[in-house]
């Protein structure tokens, strides 16, 4: 294998597992719309108890994201995580609320009582999908920092720290970027659709069912306009490339031309799209509720090809809006090659990985979740 | 060089210090009860697989539900301390990411996934799934915890000992040359079995004292009978091979972090036949040397001599803290020229000879960020105190457990000479001296104790992580990185806010947290 393969695979990985991570965002999607989804306690605790049997997913998922992206490409994790310093903090923040409010909730001695913890839930569901869809956004608008590997050595350097942020926001600026809105927003309403899309797979409870279907409408709608017109963007702007000399450079449709090199990718993203298209009218118009599979697994296939479309192709996937040399490629941010090989062997465990959770999956939800076992449940959140 | 690393702000090193310090302590609160708790609901639900008796699966039920309590903590608190390693120590990502991201993302893929997903099957699948996956589920719930404390902990221990890795002067970074080195050095394996097994003292601990609070309600008898014979079997074995693993952990401390260990014994002046203090005034003769060495004569280092140089047992010149800050300074200023001189595309030999310098003298780079050699030594109180809090308190827990054990446990004349020595104390009433029955077995005393034992198990195991971790300071990875070019250039009021935005979120839960277990406690299972 050589070094450029694995720096391609391992970005792959780190997709793949971005994707998987945009996908269980389905938890933080259905938690943002508990109250208007369900009216009474007893409609909200079924809610959450739903997607509490999932959560674990989700958070493992973004942790396992982190660290994959630590050991294949440190640079990002320096650099964005000690750079984005207020917007990752957010969104950590959000998650540990979320960690603790479906034990707590509605457990004898939850002196916060219940609506605390559900509005935790609530709060997570809209942050979390729309400042990690912000997050993602950058990948392609790019942040405003500088790397200069010297300062660790260099006496006469303003900071000994390699990379930082380039104004004092810390993240937060990347708010203020109209298209990161776009995206974040547009995650925001496909995490609420897939969360609509995957109770109504998994709850059986008819007023829940009818006020579900209405709220798919909407969210759906928002979110294909909101995602249709970020795509057309992303084609349309200029794109982060390097050369093989390592100098980057401004190239104008560069996302437009991977999207065409890369066929096969452009390719699996429609796929994906017709797939979670597809799932979304499927329940809309036939109510079928069997829409999260083909939407979900249509959500992986969008979401890995368009990742790439950031960072494969000598393209620059965590631009610099301040300095352009300092963008991060795969080439100049990744571990070293033993790293990224031994790294290799361990990826090699994802599909058994992959395979259990299906059965454990499957296995949990033989049956629709509903109040009765729920009152019946000593576990029940 | 006086210039270098002025523009860090002091603040902001020492927020950052503190937010991982609270971040890392909260979560040393919820993950050894988690690893205690995980072997012995697992033993209790093996108990109901083989009896298939309601007791047995009742009794594994409510241990679950304390286990589901508290693991949601552990998981909400370690999920920060991932990710400050990039947000508050982003030098160090860099600068050692190749390295230890690896142990990180290795954790992700293999423990965390078996512990997320067979925790939801543990808690929602009593009527889903066969007794038989279900009880599967239970230990690989354990297995998963454990697996993703072998890896953290192995990226701990690398940081006490980096091992399996060489520099490369052209991505300015340490790579690893050997993942076996890393996942395998004798420090993280000390560090596994001595972390592990002293989590198990906690759970037992735990588990005992809930019981024997049953007790002195007269509740829930069998149960808290049965949970006590279990809970002291696992705390007994895991009181003594904390000892044992810890007596060979401070042995490999001796030799890799010679500093920590003189801070520990507040020792300034070392020598052959060092005594283990006690404390101050009181020590036992030879001890700190046997501790150390494994002989009663061996050479123990102290902080004036680790500060002034000395020479080893092995006749091996150790340099002073000058002469390492000097090479130290010579290792960054030979790596400077060399990436000039690269830069400038200078000749072969002019680049060999840089790196020829860099390489003599990289194993003191760390020391050339060093300004004042008394930034060298780690807080003496605190490293001297908290030892001596651990290793106190697992005494104690050896007594404790062996003590509990022998009464509960109707062992053939031994119980019975026991419950006489105490019964002439008058810490047994004279009726139970010869025979009780096992509801009786434990005297309320004893039961009081219990409960008393559980602030003092956490205290045992939050100081032997404050032990660890500010035995290594100023070093964030030792003697190659200190926390003063380590940290993220971040104004010090940002991690000053997030700090304390941690410190209430985390302090509300767990008051909410114990007060739930409390209430789950009074309760009680649902026989």
């Amino acid at each position: 294998m050589t070094y450029t393969f694995l720096q391609h695979y391992w970005c792959f990985i780190v997709s793949l597992l971005g994707a998987l991570l945009v996908f269980l965002l389905f938890v933080q999607g259905a938690n943002s719309i508990i109250f208007s989804l369900g009216e009474t306690a007893q409609e909200r605790r079924l809610l959450i108890n739903s997607t509490g049997r999932k959560w674990e997913f989700t958070f493992t998922t973004l942790v396992t994201f982190g660290g994959a992206f630590f050991a294949s490409y440190p640079l990002f994790y320096s650099t964005s995580f000690g750079g984005a310093y207020w917007l990752w903090m957010l969104i950590l923040f959000s998650f540990v609320l979320q960690a603790v409010s479906y034990e707590f909730q509605n457990k004898l001695g939850n002196f916060l009582g219940a609506t605390t913890f559900q509005c935790f839930l609530v709060f997570n569901g809209i942050v979390g999908p729309l400042l990690l869809g912000g997050a993602v956004a950058t990948f392609f608008e790019g942040s405003n920092f500088i790397v200069e590997k010297n300062n660790l050595i260099d006496i006469y350097a303003l900071t000994p720290v390699i990379s930082r942020w380039a104004n004092a926001s810390h993240g937060l600026d990347a708010l203020l970027n109209p298209w990161v809105l776009v995206l974040g927003l547009a995650v925001l309403f496909l995490a609420r659709t897939l969360g609509l899309l995957y109770l109504r797979n998994n709850v059986a409870d008819e007023a829940i069912l009818q006020r579900s279907h209405k709220h798919l409408m909407i969210n759906a709608g928002i979110f294909v306009l909101l995602f249709v017109v970020y795509l057309v963007h992303l084609l349309t702007k200029d794109g982060y490339a390097w050369d093989d000399s390592g100098l980057i450079f401004i190239e104008p449709y560069k996302y437009l031309h991977n999207a065409i090199d890369m066929w096969y990718l452009t390719i699996v993203l429609l796929i994906g799209v017709v797939l979670v298209l597809w799932g979304i009218a499927s329940d809309l118009f036939r109510d079928c509720k069997c829409g999260i599979w083909f939407a979900g697994i249509g959500t992986v296939l969008t979401v890995t090809p368009l990742l790439l479309l950031s960072a494969w192709n000598h393209t620059a996937y965590y631009p610099s809006t301040a300095d352009l040399q300092s963008s991060l490629t795969l080439e100049n941010s990744c571990s070293s090659y033993f790293t990224l090989n031994t790294m290799f062997f361990v990826s090699l465990l994802v599909p058994f990985v992959l395979a259990y959770i299906v059965y454990a999956w499957r296995k949990i939800d033989s049956k629709k979740i509903d109040q009765a076992e729920i009152a019946n449940d000593s576990h029940a959140y | 060089m006086t210039n270098l690393l002025l523009s860090i702000d002091a603040g902001t090193i020492d927020w950052s210090r503190a937010q991982f310090a609270l971040t890392a302590i909260y979560h040393w609160l919820f993950v050894p009860l988690t690893l205690g708790l995980a072997v012995i609901m697992g033993i209790a639900e093996t108990l109901y697989y083989k009896k298939r008796t309601d007791f047995w699966k009742k009794t594994a039920q409510f241990w679950q539900r304390l286990f589901g309590v508290n693991f949601a903590m552990g998981v909400a608190t370690g999920i920060i301390l991932e990710f400050e390693f990039g947000t508050n120590w982003s030098n160090y990502s860099w600068f050692v990411g190749d390295i230890f991201g690896a142990p990180l993302a290795v954790e992700g893929i293999v423990a965390f996934f078996m512990e997320s997903t067979f925790v939801a099957v543990m808690f929602f699948g009593w009527k889903k799934v066969s007794a038989g996956f279900h009880l599967t589920s239970t230990w690989l719930t354990g297995l998963g915890a454990t697996i993703s404390a072998w890896w953290i902990l192995v990226a701990n221990a690398w940081m006490q000992y980096p091992v399996g890795c060489t520099f490369n002067p052209d991505t300015m970074r340490n790579e690893m040359t050997s993942f076996f080195d890393v996942a395998l050095s004798p420090f993280a394996i000390d560090k596994f079995f001595h972390t592990v097994i002293s989590s198990w003292i906690i759970g037992a601990v735990f588990v005992i004292a809930v019981s024997c609070w049953y007790l002195l309600q007269k509740r829930h008898i069998c149960l808290a009978v049965q949970s006590i014979k279990i809970a002291v079997v696992v705390g007994l074995f895991a009181a003594l091979g904390a000892g044992a693993t810890g007596h060979k952990s401070g042995q490999t401390i001796a030799k890799v972090q010679p500093m920590k260990l003189a801070a520990m014994e507040a020792l300034y002046e070392g020598g052959n036949e060092m005594g283990l203090k006690i404390v101050e005034g009181i020590e036992i003769p030879y001890g700190l040397s046997l501790m150390a060495t494994n002989t009663l004569d061996g050479y123990v280092p102290g902080i004036d001599n680790l500060l002034n140089g000395y020479i080893t047992a092995d006749g091996k010149v150790e340099p002073s803290a000058e002469e390492k800050i000097q090479r130290g300074k010579l290792a960054i200023q030979a790596l400077a020229d060399y990436r000039k001189a690269k830069a400038e595309n200078a000749d072969e030999a002019t680049l060999d000879a840089l790196l020829a310098t860099l390489n003599r003298n990289y194993e003191y780079f760390g020391y050339g960020y060093v300004k004042d050699r008394n930034d060298l030594v780690p807080s003496v109180p605190i490293n001297f105190w908290a030892f001596r809090a651990m290793v106190g308190l697992g005494c104690l827990f050896i007594l404790f457990f062996g003590l509990v054990f022998i009464l509960i446990f109707d062992i053939p004349f031994i119980s019975m000479v026991f419950r006489r020595l105490l019964s002439a104390f008058g810490l047994l009433p004279e009726t139970a001296s010869d025979q009780t029955t096992p509801a009786d077995a434990i005297p309320n005393w004893l039961c009081w104790t219990a409960v008393l034992m559980v602030p003092l198990a956490y205290i045992a195991s939050e100081s032997g992580w404050l032990v660890a971790e500010f035995g290594r300071q100023p070093w964030t990875i030792q003697d190659m990185l200190p926390t003063w070019a380590a940290v993220s250039d971040l104004q010090s009021s940002s991690v000053m806010i997030t700090f304390f935005l941690f410190l209430i979120l985390f302090t509300t839960m767990l008051a909410v947290e114990i007060s739930i277990l409390i209430k789950q406690i009074k309760k009680g299972p649902e026989l």
